[in-house]
């Protein structure tokens, strides 16, 4: 089971807790599917609105644990700002640092990325960089300070899957040891399994379970394609090959 | 004395940070604080003075993906 900066978590999935239909299926699918990280974030509340404190109960009450993010910051100034707050308010040094670069895709600003990250690791957080699979920019997370890294699949909320497979597959193969989940852009279980089978040790999502028609069988349907997807990168898949190969033994077939 | 919470317009007779905060009812609630982009612990709100004009975010949980 995968460790984040020294803690185990029981499982491989992490889920986000936007967009649900509602708060008993958003807990529904926690409990389901086994998540065993929820991601929340700070936002401003309307005068007299108890929405807030409302929530954390809930989250309290799924007894898993909890990482925030810095979602919708754009510069390098609000991600270490909106850390702070969610730092004192969450009451843990984990951040899910977004510094987002692209308002279309929602793309990680890379120079943005490393100097927060910078900042925060020195600042005592442990930080899960939402990144690209790009080699440059994970080799200076990783000098930043960053022991655990979040490539995206493909832009947050697109369902699209993984984008590029190669590029994840080399990130993999360049940090054997290095904690890496992918983060957004899945829309199915089978491209969870896909994310395991690469040797990822977590998968993080949030619109394809909250989104669909049914988020608490999407939820449990993700929870066993990771599983899954686990268990064949452990048991060392066969090597792919072009021509065929008989799986019935051919000594023995009767002359007819 | 003009000031900007949240993003709107205040008018507060409120000289500290926890002056705030008791002011808009949120003295006890589950917040996090920054001032003029700022963040400002908990443990000095009491001491963090405020001035015509400054910017207050008041944060709380909220869903995240």
């Amino acid at each position: 089971m995968p460790a984040f900066y020294g803690k185990c978590i029981s499982s491989r999935l992490m889920l986000g807790t936007a967009q649900y239909p509602s708060p008993a299926i958003l807990a529904e699918a926690f409990r389901r599917s086994g998540a065993g990280i929820a991601t929340v974030s700070v936002r401003r509340e309307a005068g007299g609105e108890q929405a807030g404190q409302d929530f954390w109960a809930l989250i309290q009450e799924l007894g898993v644990a909890v990482l925030p993010n810095t979602a919708g910051c754009h510069s390098v100034r609000e991600a270490v700002t909106t850390a702070q707050m969610a730092r004192e308010l969450f009451d843990t040094n984990w951040i899910k640092l977004e510094v987002i670069g692209h308002a279309d895709t929602l793309q990680p600003d890379p120079f943005g990325l490393v100097d927060a990250a910078r900042r925060l690791n020195d600042d005592g957080f442990e930080v899960f960089p939402y990144c690209t699979e790009d080699l440059v920019l994970c080799e200076r997370l990783v000098e930043a300070g960053c022991q655990v890294l979040m490539p995206w699949g493909a832009p947050i909320g697109s369902g699209l899957g993984l984008n590029n497979v190669y590029g994840l597959r080399s990130l993999r193969a360049h940090f054997p040891d290095l904690t890496l989940v992918v983060d957004a852009g899945l829309g199915l279980p089978s491209q969870a399994a896909h994310v395991m089978e690469l040797g990822y040790d977590a998968v993080l999502l949030n619109t394809g379970v909250a989104r669909a028609g049914d988020p608490v069988a999407m939820a449990k349907g993700f929870a066993s394609a990771v599983e899954a997807g686990a268990l064949a990168a452990e048991a060392d898949p066969m090597e792919p090959r072009d021509m065929a190969v008989p799986s019935t033994p051919v000594l023995g077939q009767a002359f007819l | 004395m003009k000031l900007v919470v949240n993003g709107e317009a205040v008018d507060s007779t409120a000289t500290t940070l926890a002056d705030l905060l008791a002011e808009l009812g949120k003295a006890q609630a589950k917040v996090a604080t920054a001032v003029n982009e700022q963040f400002v612990p908990a443990g000095l709100r009491a001491a963090q003075a405020l001035n015509k004009g400054d910017r207050v975010e008041i944060v709380a949980p909220r869903q995240g993906g």
